[in-house]
């Protein structure tokens, strides 16, 4: 012990963002883990089909949306199989909503450990999208099945693209889910309002219909970063329209903006969130 | 080599009170207000944005000055509101000073509360682990200790049931056993041995004290409970109103305070945070009287005493079954005797909203000189209504017992006596 080097630390009054903040995460990277296995743990605990929820919810959504959108109302799949094409868009859809609904509510949720412990809170949205993420990975397995069902040949080629993809996503749900969050500590509408705003906004995301169907007027939906995610995953791997390079850079950098005033006002909340709740 | 491994400089830490009430505003509020009352609410936002506002501030800590060397143990004490908790809040990076700085050489772990963290749906074995993550032990580490944890906390046989079926004593024992395996070169500790039986907490307390006698590790140790503080630590920090009052040996320490700190206690109670129990009847005060009915802060062995009990209900309505079990608890933290009306049958059947349950010790004070606490358990009927562990302390002064002034030793307990010899 005594020939360790002594770590030292030293608080002060003003703290501002700094790439030290990336090194302690990576420092703290075992308790991201831990945050993330609890959680995970503890959601599908005491229930009797376990992890196979994650898989559940999109796959009744997809047969509802498939049922009445699909083949009642009869909205167009770009020739893809109806039921693989929502599928496709419900992935993704989940995982933004999922991880930005988790993510508004990380300060108050684990409130009990922030008043009492040090630790970088950023850890806490990392873990609860990290969490969301392993359902996207579970649930992708229905769509592979739904694929043989269909017997549907995927572009593989396209599979590359999926982490850029998962990256803009992530930036998305997590940097407007940090902005929800510190606006969550100081006025608790944002509880009320999140779950209507979701739903509204799963209308003006080409998730049950494509994008095409909105004609002239698509240009609107491109403001929505998840439109060009969707867009992009459907045309990579089922290959319905040439990828979009122009709309996922300009939704890489947007999201990229909405990442950084996220985190900007995280980490100004987090400095006086032990003393207001 | 001889550096401090704790330095603190000119630490101070404000508080805007309507910050602290406030926190929790709905929009809705703010928007009707502003239609409600559109001037006056004109005219605070433009005060507020030329920074001319009239804010009330709270300094909990102002200027606040120690250092501590390595291997040390040191306690903090003052009343409540004194800035102790704010202290160890930063101290433990959870919250910011707003002036001044704090230098640590070396590993912090802070104990603010046993079993942060804990999942009552995972079970003990589970929970282990991601405490022991949560309070910084590397994943290492919690492996490698994870027997000692489980022999040390004693509930081996149901390391793989859910907490939530755990009693609360077996909780607590096993969370502290993770706390107590941490291996930090810095350990802040808060009230937390307040919680946990008797037995326990001794045990607690000798692991602290191996802890600081061994491996040299520095011990930051706040209580409410001087005997504690007396046992473990050499220094220690008297904190009143923000400020460091008084940094020096415990003894002359907590004497200082003891001074300042009358057994009396008339609104100070109301504000204790540290109580359990439903609440819905309160102790208020406390306060000891002599034969004459005056209210003393000195307490003599020998003497006679009256121990009185202020509650108030919260509704205002009169109470009913009340009851206090009252605790004295001695220097080394033993419980010397627990008095109750259940034990005397003397329980009131209805009692008034507010007023003062008084329990007259029919002989005379029985304890040597020496520090001793006093519990407070409020019962209605079957219920605890408070509970508030440690709610005085004071020290016994030396009185004429016997009435021959002699000078008494190794007698921790004086019965009254008398002595003949018979011829046989």
């Amino acid at each position: 012990m005594a020939t360790q080097k002594a770590e030292i630390t030293v608080i002060r009054p003003k703290k501002t963002f700094s790439l030290g903040d990336l090194r302690e995460i990576w420092q703290y990277k075992e308790l991201l883990y831990f945050f993330t296995w609890r959680d995970l743990k503890v959601r599908y605990k005491q229930t009797a089909i376990g992890v196979a929820w994650a898989i559940f919810q999109p796959f009744m959504t997809m047969i509802v949306f498939s049922v009445f959108f699909g083949r009642l109302l009869k909205v167009p799949s770009d020739g893809v199989p109806y039921p693989i094409f929502v599928y496709t868009g419900l992935l993704f859809w989940q995982f933004f909503s999922g991880a930005l609904s988790e993510t508004s509510n990380v300060l108050l949720g684990n409130q009990s450990i922030i008043t009492k412990v040090y630790f970088p809170r950023l850890i806490l949205p990392l873990s609860a999208v990290i969490t969301q993420l392993v359902d996207f990975l579970v649930a992708t397995a229905m769509l592979i099945a739904l694929m043989f069902y269909y017997h549907y040949t995927p572009h593989l080629a396209g599979l590359f693209i999926l982490p850029l993809l998962l990256l803009i996503t992530f930036l998305a749900s997590v940097g407007g889910g940090l902005f929800l969050a510190s606006i969550n500590v100081k006025y608790r509408d944002v509880r009320y309002i999140l779950p209507y705003f979701i739903q509204l906004l799963l209308y003006i995301t080409p998730v049950i219909y494509p994008a095409s169907i909105a004609g002239k007027y698509s240009w609107i939906l491109a403001i929505n970063p998840m439109t060009g995610v969707i867009k992009a995953a459907r045309g990579a791997i089922l290959g319905t329209e040439p990828i979009n390079w122009l709309l996922l850079g300009i939704s890489l950098v947007a999201v990229s903006v909405l990442m950084t005033i996220g985190v900007y006002f995280f980490k100004k909340t987090e400095r006086y969130f032990a003393d207001i709740v | 080599m001889n550096e401090p491994i704790i330095t603190v400089t000119g630490l101070s830490k404000k508080y805007n009170i309507t910050h602290q009430r406030g926190g929790y505003i709905a929009l809705r509020d703010i928007i009707a207000n502003a239609f409600r009352n559109p001037f006056r609410f004109l005219k605070s936002k433009a005060k507020s944005m030329i920074g001319r506002e009239t804010q009330e501030e709270f300094w909990a800590l102002k200027g606040i000055d120690f250092e501590v060397m390595k291997g040390e143990a040191i306690g903090i004490i003052g009343s409540n509101g004194a800035g102790k908790s704010t202290l160890l809040k930063i101290l433990s990076k959870i919250t910011p000073p707003t002036e001044g700085e704090v230098v640590l050489r070396g590993r912090v772990a802070s104990l603010l509360e046993v079993g942060t963290g804990f999942h009552p749906e995972l079970s003990g074995r589970e929970n282990i682990l991601l405490n022991g993550a949560i309070l910084g032990m590397t994943r290492k580490e919690i492996a490698s200790k994870f027997d000692d944890i489980v022999k040390f906390s004693g509930v081996e046989k149901f390391i793989d049931t859910p907490v939530k079926r755990y009693s609360s004593g077996m909780y607590v024992r096993l969370a502290f056993s993770v706390a107590a395996h941490m291996e930090p070169d810095i350990l802040i500790v808060d009230e937390v041995l307040a919680v946990g039986d008797a037995e326990f907490q001794k045990k607690c307390l000798g692991k602290m004290d191996e802890v600081t006698q061994t491996a040299h590790r520095t011990v930051l140790f706040v209580s409410h409970n001087m005997s504690a503080i007396q046992k473990l630590c050499k220094r220690t920090i008297l904190l009143e109103h923000g400020k460091v009052k008084m940094i020096g040996k415990t003894d002359e320490v907590i004497a200082a305070y003891l001074e300042s700190n009358p057994l009396t206690q008339e609104g100070s109670l109301k504000t204790r945070k540290d109580r359990r129990g439903e609440g819905n009847i309160k102790l208020s005060s406390f306060f000891v009287e002599n034969e004459k009915g005056e209210r003393v802060n000195n307490i003599f062995s020998g003497g006679l005493y009256t121990l009185c009990f202020g509650y108030e209900t919260k509704d205002g309505r009169e109470a009913h079954d009340l009851s206090v079990a009252s605790a004295i608890t001695g220097p080394d933290n033993a419980p010397l005797s627990l008095n109750w009306s259940r034990y005397t049958n003397e329980d009131k059947n209805t009692a008034p909203a507010k007023g003062i349950i008084r329990c007259e010790i029919r002989q005379k004070f029985p304890f040597a000189p020496g520090l001793y606490h006093i519990s407070a358990n409020l019962f209605s009927g079957e219920t605890i209504q408070d509970y508030i562990k440690n709610l005085g302390v004071f020290e016994v002064q030396e009185g004429n017992f016997y009435g021959t002034g002699a000078d008494i030793k190794h007698s921790p307990i004086l019965l009254e006596q008398h002595w003949s010899i018979k011829e046989e």
